[in-house]
């Protein structure tokens, strides 16, 4: 029984031109069983930072929980929000602070910078930052994920073709995975706003 | 897989899925898990798809063997216990099969339920494989001797489905057959996901599924 394939679950974030998308699935089950359909890993840790966690869903809470109260210290102290990157880094500080006892999850942060520059990257459990111009992939569909991506990316991508892509790319992975899936959330964003989006899937 | 058959009084149903995993992976979502062994016989397919596959093909020959030795069709009884007693032979072996075998012979129609431990059950209802389960509640629900033969293939259609919901090793599309005196009759191919949407629009079950 693998830790990391208890509840399942799929992340991918793409960059695009002076944007970049970040979705995940919704479903959280128990091995086979599927429990939920409303359990997205995508997370807001700014207007223009985002955190997708995937893994052990007690772990995915608890991170979450620990970048929200982090990040709202950080807003507190330096009365801005927190840059992509600098979060990036923040997150990989705190995954390596439980070097010999990790957290059960592969992290993503996606954004757009000050300066309109889109930033992805992705994490291992205990911190190392995969920085990544094109795409970044996590979860139980990851071999399915980086098919779909390698085969279907383009760069500079405009935000309504980025969308699709990603969707694409996510809804394709998550059919070939059992523990993955029952729909997904897509969020584009932009230098100047942010685009939730619900998209169908199989549900089975 | 999850599999079922259930005897009511036209006959017999049986309803499989046709998902095929290896590990979280997804190999195929068109697996053939009813395994057609002549006019009047069918058997299911849960488990080892090698396993069903190879011995129920063995079973076939070993049907049509009987048949020419003794100018007359092999009963669902006999049928079964040839296969029960090559799962016997076999145990502790590893083989991994649970399959429920349906037809109409001398007897009358008859169904069986026979796994790789060994086990030969004679039934009217049965659900094999990992949605099992989720298959048994909207069956239990919905099951009476006196169904009509529309009701009957509804509700077989419609336990595979909730099946598919739930268990994630479930999925892709249900097969459908109907058994009475005259040898089987294959209803159909539906995919599921299509099943569950119509579902959730004509009957408003699944409501947790967000439209």
């Amino acid at each position: 029984m693998s830790i990391m394939e208890y509840n399942g679950g799929s992340c991918v974030a793409m960059a695009g031109k002076n944007c970049v998308a970040i979705a995940s699935d919704l479903r959280l089950g128990v091995q086979s069983i599927s429990l939920t359909n409303n359990f997205p890993k995508v997370f807001a840790m700014g207007d223009k930072t985002y955190l997708g966690l995937t893994g052990l869903a007690t772990d995915v809470q608890t991170l979450y929980e620990l970048f929200r109260y982090k990040v709202n210290l950080y807003k507190f102290r330096e009365e801005r929000q927190i840059q992509p990157k600098t979060f990036a880094n923040l997150v990989s500080s705190t995954l390596y602070e439980k070097r010999f006892g990790p957290y059960f999850s592969f992290p993503v942060v996606a954004g757009v910078s000050n300066d309109n520059t889109p930033f992805i990257c992705g994490f291992d459990s205990i911190g190392c930052i995969d920085f990544a111009e094109d795409f970044i992939v996590s979860g139980t569909a990851t071999e399915q994920l980086y098919g779909m991506c390698e085969s279907v990316y383009e760069p500079n991508l405009e935000p309504d073709d980025l969308f699709e892509t990603i969707s694409q790319a996510l809804l394709n992975a998550q059919d070939r995975d059992c523990i993955s899936g029952w729909g997904c959330v897509v969020y584009v964003i932009t230098a100047d706003k942010c685009i939730k989006r619900l998209v169908k899937g199989r549900q089975d | 897989t999850t599999t079922l058959a259930f005897r009511y009084q036209h006959g017999i149903v049986v309803c499989v899925d046709s998902r095929a995993s290896a590990g979280p992976l997804i190999a195929s979502q068109t697996v053939k898990k009813v395994i057609e062994i002549n006019p009047y016989l069918l058997g299911t397919l849960a488990g080892g798809a090698a396993d069903c596959q190879f011995w129920e093909t063995v079973l076939g020959m070993e049907c049509r063997l009987h048949q020419l030795r003794n100018k007359e069709l092999i009963s669902v009884s006999a049928a079964s216990k040839i296969l029960s007693n090559i799962t016997y032979s076999y145990k502790g072996y590893g083989l991994s099969m649970g399959t429920m075998l349906a037809g109409t012979g001398k007897g009358g129609t008859a169904l069986y339920y026979i796994d790789s431990d060994g086990t030969r059950l004679k039934g009217d209802l049965f659900s094999v494989g990992s949605g099992s389960t989720f298959a048994y509640g909207v069956l239990d629900s919905g099951y009476r001797w006196d169904l009509s033969k529309q009701e009957a293939l509804y509700l077989a259609q419609r336990s595979i489905v909730a099946a598919t919901h739930r268990d994630a090793y479930s999925g892709g599309s249900v097969n459908l057959y109907h058994i009475d005196e005259n040898g089987w009759v294959f209803h159909g191919n539906f995919d599921v996901d299509s099943l569950i949407w119509e579902a959730k629009d004509n009957e408003n079950s699944f409501a947790h599924i967000p439209r």
